[in-house]
């Protein structure tokens, strides 16, 4: 006779802690390889990086094996290998601009590094259980919202090469859209677990797609208001991309119902026309997509999408290697467009390897999610891992000339404090839910069965 | 010879990220396939069982959950979980647990929603099967009212009357 059973749950820290040990192992063979082949030697500068890398992440693993300890075993070395490998093209790109350690992007990209590690670990202590989020729905819309705003407000914002989305604090300077995404994800979950009965059943079929009252329309027509509304007063195409990308997903994936696609496709395409038609920095990406070699020799055009399929295109199979490319001459090489630094040198069979990278991160989100017991953390977790998946797909796809290029940052990867601030607080709430997904439920006396419960819904 | 070395470096690093995707891939697979085939062998029988010494069946009654072991992952006894009755124990006889307001029942219920003799618990030879005698409110097996003698393991919830009955190990 033979019965089919679970695996015995694996917490997973030690295959965690050896999956970093690697990933700080490849990192480190990343960063001697860019200096001996730029300057033949092995300097201190080198060791630096590396022991903080080290630190933080065992620090942070550390801290999930005494308070979370059934915490996916995948993430953290996924991103710990994501972040060390965008440090090492930071520190590259300053090396071909002349930049030295103690005054290089580097430097600051792991100093941000540490501080988004601690406050991941104060997201990771201070919420105990996701749950507890849910209460602050409307909260944490008004503080997404405002987010959002801030760089609107006179005084701190800041324009940065014609996106408004910068705040700055004399030599502090924070993009607070980045920070917004976590934020207003916890309030489309706990938006969308209250109100998706409704949103689900009533509403009458046309032509086999069962569309929403008008009433239930209102959330999505704000959620595209206030992504036109970004897109227009902060000319920020790849944020408002993002966000009501991860609304649609979301509404999809709490109600099942296609026609939430088909309505946010609709919008998203008549708001993208527009934008065409309205904007002028919208044509000229659109143009620069549709034909990116024709204006290199325009001066009032980029020619940045052009270089940075040139360097891809001169990195090939396996890549010039690390230090020997020009990464460097394209605009943006260490935000923007680090992925086609990284295509130039490591070439298609090293970033395929980021790719799955990536992939797997996004699967272990929606893993989580599968695993969660109640409907809050599930849709937490999908959005969390939308995001990473989205902006992923954005600006990849923007820098290969698969959509037209919008500025979104790589997650973990490229140049930025907020972002990276962000995507390590998103991983810790993603950590913490996976967590609750992965203990093994505590023994209960079963419900006795039969008993006819009813369940209610509200349909306001 | 530094020219080699970072050639070395360049492949090392591309092979060395592969090797870790391929890692990942190991963890990721033990989800995907997360059930395991166990082999069940037949298990000696066990030492004896301190069984209640008050009950006249107590030899028939132990040869029975002997039996029921050896076979495997059997129910064994029954429990009465919601209910006038809730709390009630019995084990399961291979010739026939009879429930039902009756006192002719092996399992007397004092439930206005049960008939006298309702449904009897037996064994077929492989495994416990749940026959509905005709009652006048039905068997249910979860939200299914049982019309033909239904197998049931484990876990498996009947209800009868207002009463809820469980198959327990």
């Amino acid at each position: 006779m033979t019965a089919v059973g679970r695996w015995p749950v694996r917490r997973g820290r030690t295959v965690e802690l050896l999956l970093i040990l690697g990933a700080v192992a490849i990192v480190t063979l990343a960063w001697c390889n860019v200096t001996e082949a730029i300057h033949g030697t092995l300097p201190a500068d080198l060791w630096i990086g590396v022991a903080a890398i080290l630190v933080l992440t065992v620090g942070c693993h550390l801290v999930l094996r005494w308070r979370v300890a059934y915490a996916d075993p995948l993430i953290l070395p996924i991103i710990t290998l994501l972040n060390g490998l965008g440090i090492v093209m930071i520190y590259r790109l300053d090396l071909a601009h002349d930049r030295s350690f103690a005054h290089g992007l580097a430097l600051r990209q792991i100093i941000w590094t540490a501080i988004s590690v601690v406050i991941a670990v104060a997201v990771l202590l201070l919420v105990r259980d996701h749950r507890v989020l849910r209460r602050y729905t409307f909260l944490s819309a008004a503080v997404g919202v405002l987010l959002l705003l801030l760089p609107l407000v006179p005084v701190i914002g800041r324009s940065v090469n014609g996106s408004r989305i910068w705040v700055g604090l004399g030599p502090f300077t924070l993009q607070p859209g980045e920070i917004a995404k976590v934020v207003l994800t916890i309030f489309f979950a706990s938006y969308l677990v209250r109100t998706r009965d409704a949103l689900t059943v009533a509403g009458k079929r046309v032509l086999g797609l069962t569309l929403p009252r008008a009433r239930d329309l209102g959330p999505i027509l704000a959620a595209w208001a206030v992504a036109v509304g970004i897109l227009v007063l902060q000319s920020d195409l790849g944020t408002s991309l993002l966000f009501f990308g991860l609304f649609v997903a979301m509404l999809y994936v709490a109600t099942e119902r296609v026609s939430w696609i088909v309505i946010g496709m609709t919008l998203f395409g008549a708001a993208a026309y527009a934008a065409y038609v309205l904007i002028p920095h919208v044509r000229e990406r659109v143009e620069l997509w549709l034909h990116p070699f024709a204006y290199t020799r325009d001066p009032h055009m980029s020619d940045q999408v052009a270089k940075g399929l040139m360097g891809m295109a001169s990195g090939g199979m396996f890549g010039t290697g690390l230090g020997l490319g020009r990464p460097d001459l394209t605009y943006f090489s260490e935000s923007d467009y680090i992925f086609p630094s990284f295509a130039e040198e490591i070439g298609l069979v090293g970033v395929f390897a980021l790719l799955v990278l990536y992939a797997v991160l996004t699967e272990r989100g929606l893993r989580t999610a599968l695993g969660v017991r109640d409907g809050f953390g599930k849709l937490l977790a999908t959005g969390l891992a939308f995001i990473i998946a989205l902006q992923v797909f954005v600006i990849v796809g923007g820098v290969t000339r698969v959509i037209p290029l919008t500025g979104l940052t790589t997650p973990f990867l490229s140049y930025g404090g907020s972002s990276l601030l962000a995507n390590w607080s998103l991983a810790a709430l993603l950590l913490r839910i996976s967590d609750q997904a992965r203990r093994p439920v505590p023994a209960v006396p079963p419900a006795p069965a039969g008993r006819d419960v009813t369940e209610e819904m509200s349909i306001r | 010879m530094s020219e080699l070395t970072v050639t070395l470096m360049r492949f090392a690093l591309l092979a060395l990220l592969w090797l870790f995707v391929l890692a990942v891939a190991r963890v990721v697979k033990r989800d995907l396939y997360g059930t395991r085939v166990i082999p069940r062998r037949v298990t000696a029988p066990p030492a004896s069982a301190s069984a209640p010494s008050t009950t006249p069946s107590r030899a028939e009654r132990r040869r029975a959950q002997q039996a029921a072991k050896a076979r495997g992952n059997l129910p064994t006894r029954l429990v009465v979980t919601d209910g006038r009755a809730a709390g009630t124990t019995l084990p399961l006889r291979e010739s026939g647990t009879l429930i039902g307001r009756s006192p002719e029942c092996s399992l007397v219920l004092d439930d206005d929603y049960a008939s006298g003799r309702h449904a009897v618990i037996r064994f077929d030879g492989t495994d416990w099967v749940v026959e509905d005698l005709g009652s006048t409110n039905g068997t249910f097996l979860g939200q299914e009212r049982l019309t033909a003698p239904t197998r049931v393991g484990i876990g498996s919830a009947l209800r009868i009357g207002r009463t809820v009955v469980e198959l327990q190990r």
